[in-house]
């Protein structure tokens, strides 16, 4: 059973420097329940990644970060929503180097396999809201 | 807007990322390479990152153009100092950085730019030295 320990904290993501603000504070939260090194860099990439497609192609939204208990173990979980355009083909949106812009195609499937949990929902109505979960191990 | 400084040290330039790198700053600095390569007929690009906490998919395409630009206008580029957590998160996103030279810390980098050592240079297909 899952419960969260703390309220979840919104960051807004409407700017670069927001990117930055919510990469620190999830750096921070992974850093207080004693992630590892590795496992920190990975969240924190992960959620840059997705930050940034929130402000890039989501036109701005924000960012949900919690602290989360199961049985004792803690882990981090973070909510990135927008109101944007949506994915129109999820499937080929999470294929390694496909891109609608001139980036790399990395952001979703790379920020996938750095994190335990990873679930997107989005519609062309209701924009787009990523969730991901890492576990301290 | 912050830039990143570029030192000069002979025919290198010398860039040490300090900051938590914003996407606009890594934009910035990317344009300021090309120029001051150009401005200065440096032959060599160092780029320390060891005080970068994280490299993403923006920052690895910024350094993957830095040194595709440097070729072009017959410089070298070498990134140093990579933390080992970066380096094994970086896999895992699934970038490679094909094209960049790496080194493991600034001396080492510029005895590559001063030809006096050969880099690693993260290229697909090209690694079977090994099994001989
Ligand atoms: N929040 C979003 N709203 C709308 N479209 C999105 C959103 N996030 C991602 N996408 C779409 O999915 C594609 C793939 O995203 P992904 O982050 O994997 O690659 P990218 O952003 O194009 O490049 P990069 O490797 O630099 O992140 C994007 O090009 C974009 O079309
Ligand atoms: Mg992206």
């Amino acid at each position: 059973m899952t419960s969260s320990t703390t309220e979840p904290t919104t960051y807004a993501v409407a700017a670069d420097a927001d990117v930055v603000r919510v990469r620190q504070a999830v750096r921070d939260l992974a850093v207080q329940a004693k992630f590892s090194l590795v496992d920190q860099t990975k969240l924190v990439t992960a959620t840059s990644e997705l930050a940034r497609n929130t402000l890039v192609y989501g036109g701005g939204g924000e960012a949900l970060v919690a602290l989360l208990d199961k049985a004792g173990r803690p882990g981090i979980e973070i909510w990135f929503r927008d109101e944007g355009p949506g994915i129109p083909d999820l499937d080929l949106a999470l294929t390694d180097g496909w891109t609608s812009g001139g980036g790399m195609g990395l952001g979703l499937s790379g920020a996938k396999r750095l994190v335990d949990e990873f679930e997107v929902d989005t519609a062309p109505d209701r924009g787009t809201r990523v969730r991901i979960v890492k576990w301290r191990r | 807007m912050d830039r990143v400084p570029i030192l000069r040290i002979g025919d290198v330039l010398l860039v040490s990322i300090q900051v938590d790198l914003q996407d606009d700053i890594a934009l910035a600095l990317q344009d300021d390479l090309s120029q001051r390569i150009v401005d200065t007929g440096a032959k060599g690009v160092l780029i320390d990152i060891s005080a970068l906490e994280i490299v993403d998919s923006f920052v690895g395409r910024m350094i993957s153009t830095t040194a595709a630009v440097s070729r072009v206008l017959d410089a070298e580029t070498v990134v140093v100092g990579m933390q080992p957590a970066v380096a094994i998160t970086l896999v895992e996103l699934g970038l490679t950085l094909s094209g960049v030279r790496t080194a493991l810390d600034v001396d080492r980098g510029l005895a590559i730019l001063a030809g006096r050592e050969s880099g690693v240079v993260a290229e697909a297909d090209d690694d079977d030295q090994l099994d001989d």
